[in-house]
């Protein structure tokens, strides 16, 4: 599935939040369709390396070039990257005073210019596929950790993206809801979604993806196939980690 | 109870009025509905509200406006776009409401040319006072949201137009509507001092009244009655819109 030419490409990025470096010259290709589970110690700079791929934070040096777009300050390339890039996030992120099916069509109407009735039936579409349809018409809040979640999958969904971000997206919920955020990630990776996340899952890592990284103080310490990887990472730091996570 | 409540607090603060008036020497009948002459006085004490409402209403609407404008470089990362909020708020709120009043009326037609009618010389002096504490306010309840409801904007590629219209403006105003409430009724009591330049409003009639019928107590405290009652109402109704806005998100 995935092709040859990289969809995503970080060459050395580097990123400081005062003293504290949260990377330090980071290099990373992803093929269009493929996988990426990033996973590392919190502090490792994981989290910041996603958001640096649709610019919530900007990185200081460095390149990153999306789909043939150079990430920078540029407004329009950041603009063209971002309908590109969706991202699901730890807390969800939805907004609470719209309903959701409002939440759905906020992008689509207002930045990809869809009229109402298409960016709805979009919408619905969406919220289909996450399992969810009959919640349109409620506020975020009346909805479970779970189900807020998929809702927010189905949102950056509706951008029509080539890419799908995730940072954590499991972290926050109660552990009998995990496993309905996950099925839908699955499903998502198997229509050949690009896919970059931020989890600590391994047993979804195992089942999709193409590719594990593993960060430790800003920087990629370990990048393997996830057979290699769980079966005899190169560095002890890894095997550490992994051997922290995967005890019980 | 809505209308029983605000009626009940007007009649606890005209006892010690009522109680007052066993010592006072109250002659009521200047203001007596029953005759001539207080029908007649009472319509021009009256006669002021328009002038008072209309103004503040005005004043307020461009003070939110012009606040929402100053409290958004107020947010800005650049700092030469803080210091301008910074730079408005600090001057803007250290003129007295009074003085800014006398100079908008007698000063800035001097400077402009233009000569500037009392009412509108009100309303400009009330919005551009209350304007800097409108940016405050703004920028207060703006910061309070959540940087995650930037961040899904920005990821659903929303302009900043766009995200602030539809995403923080809405849940932002609704946690500052009753510090909006408070400059309303703030603004509806400034307005009295517009009188000052001859405003035909309440307190400008009230005055004129008290020249004419020596009546000064009787006269002042329908004057209070007069802001009283006013002021119970906006209340009465920021209450209302507040839960109104609640109930939309159940």
């Amino acid at each position: 599935m995935p092709t040859a030419s990289p969809l995503i490409k970080l060459d050395a990025v580097s990123k400081h939040f005062g003293e504290f470096q949260a990377l330090k010259q980071v290099s990373l290709e992803v093929k269009r369709g493929e996988k990426v589970v990033i996973c590392g110690p919190s502090g490792s700079g994981k989290s910041t390396l996603i958001r640096c791929v649709n610019r919530l934070e900007a990185h200081e040096s460095g390149t990153i070039v999306i789909d043939g777009i150079k990430l920078d300050e540029n407004p329009q390339n950041m603009r063209k990257i971002r309908s590109k890039v969706g991202m699901v996030f730890q807390q969800f992120n939805l907004f609470p005073h719209l309903t959701v099916l409002e939440n759905l069509m906020l992008g689509p109407v207002r930045a990809r210019k869809l009229s109402a009735d298409k960016a709805r039936e979009t919408a619905l579409t969406y919220l289909g596929r996450v399992r969810i349809p009959e919640q349109a018409d409620k506020y975020p809040r009346q909805l479970s950790g779970g189900q807020q979640q998929r809702v927010a999958i189905a949102r950056s969904l509706c951008m029509e993206p080539e890419i799908l971000l995730f940072d954590e997206p499991t972290s926050a919920l109660d552990p009998e809801m995990i496993n309905e955020v996950l099925d839908v990630m699955v499903e998502l990776a198997d229509s050949g979604m690009t896919m970059i996340c931020v989890t600590h899952e391994m047993g979804f890592a195992k089942k999709v993806a193409d590719k594990m990284i593993f960060m430790d103080h800003g920087e990629i310490v370990e990048e393997a196939t996830p057979k290699k990887f769980f079966a005899a990472p190169e560095s002890q730091r890894c095997q550490d980690f992994l051997e922290k996570i995967l005890q019980h | 109870m809505l209308v029983t409540r605000p009626l009940n607090k007007i009649l606890v603060l005209l006892l010690p009025l009522l109680l007052s008036g066993c010592a006072a020497d109250w002659g009521w009948y200047v203001v007596n509905p029953t005759t001539k002459t207080g029908m007649t006085n009472l319509r021009f004490l009256l006669s002021g509200l328009y002038y008072t409402v209309s103004l503040s209403l005005i004043a307020i609407l461009i003070s939110v406006f012009v606040g929402l404008l100053v409290a958004l470089p107020g947010l800005s990362q650049k700092p030469y776009l803080r210091r301008i909020n910074r730079v408005y708020v600090e001057l803007v709120r250290a003129i007295p409401i009074l003085v800014l009043i006398l100079w908008v009326y007698y000063g800035l037609p001097q400077v402009t040319g233009l000569s500037i009618g009392v009412f509108w010389a009100g309303v400009i002096a009330l919005a551009l006072s209350d304007s800097a504490f409108q940016a405050e306010i703004f920028r207060a309840g703006i910061q309070s949201i959540d940087k995650g409801q930037y961040e899904a904007s920005h990821s659903i590629s929303l302009s900043y137009t766009d995200m602030m219209r539809f995403v923080i403006l809405p849940q932002a105003i609704k946690r500052i509507l009753p510090a909006l409430g408070n400059q309303l009724v703030y603004m509806l009591k400034m307005s009295s001092l517009v009188s000052v330049i001859g405003m035909q409003e309440l307190t400008r009639k009230a005055n004129e009244l008290v020249v004419s019928e020596y009546r000064p107590l009787e006269i002042y405290t329908i004057l209070v009655l007069e802001y009283l009652v006013l002021i119970l109402i906006v209340s009465a109704g920021v209450r209302w819109l507040e839960r109104r806005m609640k109930t939309d998100e159940r």
